[in-house]
C-alpha cells in the first residue's frame, strides 16, 4: 500500500496554493491512500514498449499569425475582484 | 398537450405553420420552472426578461418562416460550465458565485445565430467533477423520477431539466461520461461527440484532452438537430478539427440492416443490476432482429479505464484550475496576508471538497518523483484503451454497452466515499479516454420506475451511424415518451 503522509499531503497542498486544515489533511491523507492502492493495478500492466498517449486527433498544431484581433475589454477588467484604473490589484508582493 | 412537452422538432414544425407563438412556448417553459423547481433545483439561474425579449424577437422572424434560422424561439438550458455573455456562470462553484463572464462560448454562439432562446443556466457538479451532482456548491439537483435520488452527474441539472420538460433541450458537457451518466439515470438522450468535433471555446476548462461539449435532449431526431447546430471547426479552440460536418438528420431513416454492433464481454461484469443487463440484452436484440448483427468483441483493458482517467484528468485539472487565484475573476477571500496567503485562503474558500481532492491529486501525481509513476504510467495505459477501440472497431461499425451498472442511487449515498462514486463512471469513462463518440438512450426501466439507458460508442467522428442506430431502436420503443410523475 503506497505510504502518505500527512506532511506530504500538505506539502502538496503548498504547491496547489491550497490551504487544508488539520481535519482536512486527515481525510485527504485517507483519500489519497485509497485512490493511490486503486491506481496501482495499473502496475500490472507491462508498458515498457507502449508510447504515451499525446492528443486523439493527430495532425499538424495548428497556427496563426501573432496579430492582435481585439481590442482591449474593459469589461475583462469588470470580472476582477480589485482593480485600480486598467490594472488589476493584488496585495503587497515586496515589503 | 401542454406546450413545455414539446420536442425541438414538434415545436419547430408548430412555430413555422403559426400553430404556436414563440412567446407562449417560452413562458410554458418559464411556467414549468417555476412550478418544478423547488422540487428539482435544476436551474442555477433562470433568464426570464432575456428569454421574452428573445421569443418576441423569434415570433417577428417566424413571420417569414422560409427565412427563419433553423432552431427560431427553441428554448434551451446551458449547463453552467458554458460561458454566456452577461448571464453570470458559475461553473457550480462558489469561486465563481457571481462571475458574469463578457462573451459567448463558441457553442453559445452558434446556439443564437440558429435562433434558439437560452432559458437558463442549470445545476452541475462543481467545476463539472462528479457523477451525481451532490458536489454541486449551491444544491444538489434532484432526479425527477424519484426526488431522492440523484440525477447522475455531472451534467445532472441538464438532464434533470429536460426529463422533467424545463426545457426543449440542453447542453452538458462529459470529461468521463458526465452527459451520457445523467441521460440514463434521468431517461433522456445525451451525446459526448468525438474529442475535436464540438469547440471548447468558452466552455470552463476540467480535463482538457477528455472534455466535450454535447446535446442532452427529449428524443435522437433532437439530437441529430442539436449535434448538427453546435458540430463544426472553430480557429478558437485548437483541439477542433476541420472535417466537414454531414446532416445528420439526412441519415438518421436508413435503418440498421447490415450494421455490425460490437458486445464487450468486459461490459457484461458481475455485480451489475440484473435489470440493466437484461434491459441492454433485450435493446441489442431488438436492433438484431431490425437487421443488425451482434458481434462479440472484446477491450482487454477495460478494468484500468477508471484508474487511468483519475490520474490523468486530476492532472490535467490541477494545471487548469491554477487559474483562480483571486486575481483577474472569480473569489477572493477578504483577508489575507500578502500574495501567497491571498491565493492560498481564496482557493481554500472557493473551492469544494471534491474540487479539492482532484486539485491534490493531480499536482501530486505530476509532482517530482512521482510523474513517471503515475502519470506517464496512465498515458501509456491510455494509448493501450485506445488500442482496444480501435482494434475492436475494425470488426464492427459501434459498440453496444450499459451506460451504468446500476439506475440511479439515493443522494447521500455515495458521498461518504469518493472512489465509490468513481466507480459509476465505470462503463463511460474509458470513451473518453480514447476520444470516441458515445449516445445514451433509454432502454427500459426498472422494477422501481427507474430509466434505464444503453451507450452505443462509434469509430471517431461517425455520431451519424450512433445516431441512425439510436433512432431505429427509439422508433421501435416508447421509453423515450414516459414522463416523470411530477
Amino acid at each position: 500500500m503506497p505510504l502518505v503522509t500527512q506532511e506530504e499531503v500538505q506539502r502538496v497542498a503548498r504547491l496547489a496554493r491550497l490551504t487544508l486544515t488539520t481535519q482536512e489533511a486527515e481525510a485527504m491523507t485517507e483519500h489519497f491512500t485509497k485512490v493511490l492502492t486503486y491506481v496501482e493495478t495499473l502496475n500490472t500492466l507491462p508498458t515498457d514498449t507502449i508510447a504515451p498517449f499525446t492528443h486523439a486527433v493527430t495532425g499538424p498544431t495548428p497556427l496563426r499569425a501573432d496579430r492582435v484581433t481585439n481590442a482591449p475589454d474593459e469589461n475583462l477588467l469588470r470580472t476582477a475582484p480589485a482593480t485600480d484604473a486598467t490594472f488589476f490589484k493584488v496585495p503587497k508582493i515586496i515589503e | 398537450m401542454d406546450l413545455f412537452q414539446l420536442t425541438i422538432h414538434e415545436a419547430t414544425h408548430l412555430l413555422r405553420q403559426r400553430a404556436i407563438r414563440a412567446l407562449d412556448l417560452t413562458q410554458a417553459v418559464l411556467a414549468r420552472i417555476r412550478a418544478t423547481d423547488l422540487a428539482l433545483q435544476s436551474y442555477l439561474t433562470v433568464c426570464v426578461d432575456e428569454a421574452e425579449a428573445q421569443a418576441a424577437l423569434a415570433d417577428q422572424q417566424l413571420r417569414t418562416p422560409d427565412s427563419a434560422p433553423p432552431l427560431c424561439g427553441i428554448p434551451i438550458a446551458i449547463k453552467d460550465v458554458i460561458l454566456t455573455k452577461g448571464v453570470r456562470s458559475t461553473a457550480g462553484s462558489r469561486m465563481l458565485a457571481d462571475f458574469v463572464p463578457p462573451y459567448d462560448a463558441a457553442v453559445i454562439q452558434r446556439l443564437k445565430e440558429a435562433g434558439a432562446i437560452i432559458i437558463g443556466k442549470v445545476n452541475c457538479d462543481e467545476f463539472a467533477m462528479g457523477s451525481s451532482n451532490e458536489n454541486s456548491a449551491f444544491a444538489p439537483t434532484r432526479n425527477p423520477w424519484d426526488v431522492n435520488r440523484v440525477p447522475g452527474g455531472s451534467s445532472g441539472g441538464s438532464a434533470a431539466a429536460v426529463a422533467a420538460h424545463q426545457a426543449l433541450a440542453s447542453l452538458g458537457t462529459d470529461t468521463g461520461g458526465s452527459i451520457r451518466l445523467p441521460a440514463a439515470f434521468c431517461g433522456v438522450t445525451g451525446m459526448k461527440p468525438t474529442y475535436g468535433r464540438v469547440s471548447r471555446y468558452g466552455v470552463v476548462a476540467y480535463a482538457s484532452s477528455l472534455d466535450q461539449v454535447g446535446p442532452v435532449t427529449k428524443d435522437v431526431r433532437d439530437c441529430a438537430l442539436l449535434l448538427q447546430t453546435i458540430a463544426g471547426h472553430d480557429p478558437k479552440d485548437s483541439t477542433s478539427v476541420n472535417l466537414p460536418v454531414p446532416d445528420y438528420q439526412a441519415t438518421l431513416t436508413r435503418g440498421v440492416r447490415g450494421l455490425r454492433i460490437g458486445i464487450p464481454k468486459e461490459y457484461f461484469v458481475e455485480g451489475m443490476q440484473p435489470e440493466v443487463e437484461s434491459a441492454v440484452r433485450e435493446s441489442i436484440a431488438a436492433l438484431t432482429a431490425l437487421g443488425a448483427e451482434a458481434v462479440p468483441i472484446s477491450l482487454p483493458h477495460t478494468a484500468y479505464a477508471v484508474a487511468t482517467y483519475y490520474i490523468i484528468a486530476t492532472a490535467e485539472a490541477s494545471s487548469n484550475l491554477a487559474r483562480y487565484d483571486g486575481v483577474r475573476y472569480g473569489y477572493r477571500a477578504p483577508q489575507s496576508d500578502g500574495l501567497n496567503s491571498m491565493y492560498e485562503r481564496s482557493r481554500a474558500d472557493g473551492f469544494g471538497a471534491e474540487v479539492k481532492r482532484r486539485i491534490l491529486l493531480g499536482t501530486y501525481v505530476l509532482s517530482a518523483g512521482y510523474y513517471d509513476a503515475y502519470y506517464l504510467k496512465a498515458q501509456k495505459v491510455r494509448t493501450l484503451i485506445r488500442q482496444d477501440f480501435l482494434h475492436a472497431l475494425h470488426s464492427c461499425d459501434l459498440i453496444a454497452t450499459p451506460v451504468a451498472p446500476t439506475t440511479a442511487f439515493a443522494l447521500g449515498d455515495k458521498v461518504t466515499d469518493p472512489l465509490t462514486m468513481y466507480l459509476s463512471d465505470i462503463f463511460t469513462i474509458a470513451v473518453n479516454l480514447a476520444g470516441l463518440p458515445g449516445i445514451s438512450i433509454p432502454c427500459g426501466f426498472d422494477t422501481q420506475g427507474l430509466p434505464i439507458g444503453l451507450q452505443l460508442i462509434g469509430k471517431p467522428f461517425d455520431e451519424a451511424t450512433l445516431l441512425r442506430t439510436a433512432y431505429s431502436y427509439e422508433q421501435q420503443t416508447t421509453w423515450h415518451t414516459r414522463k416523470p410523475p411530477l
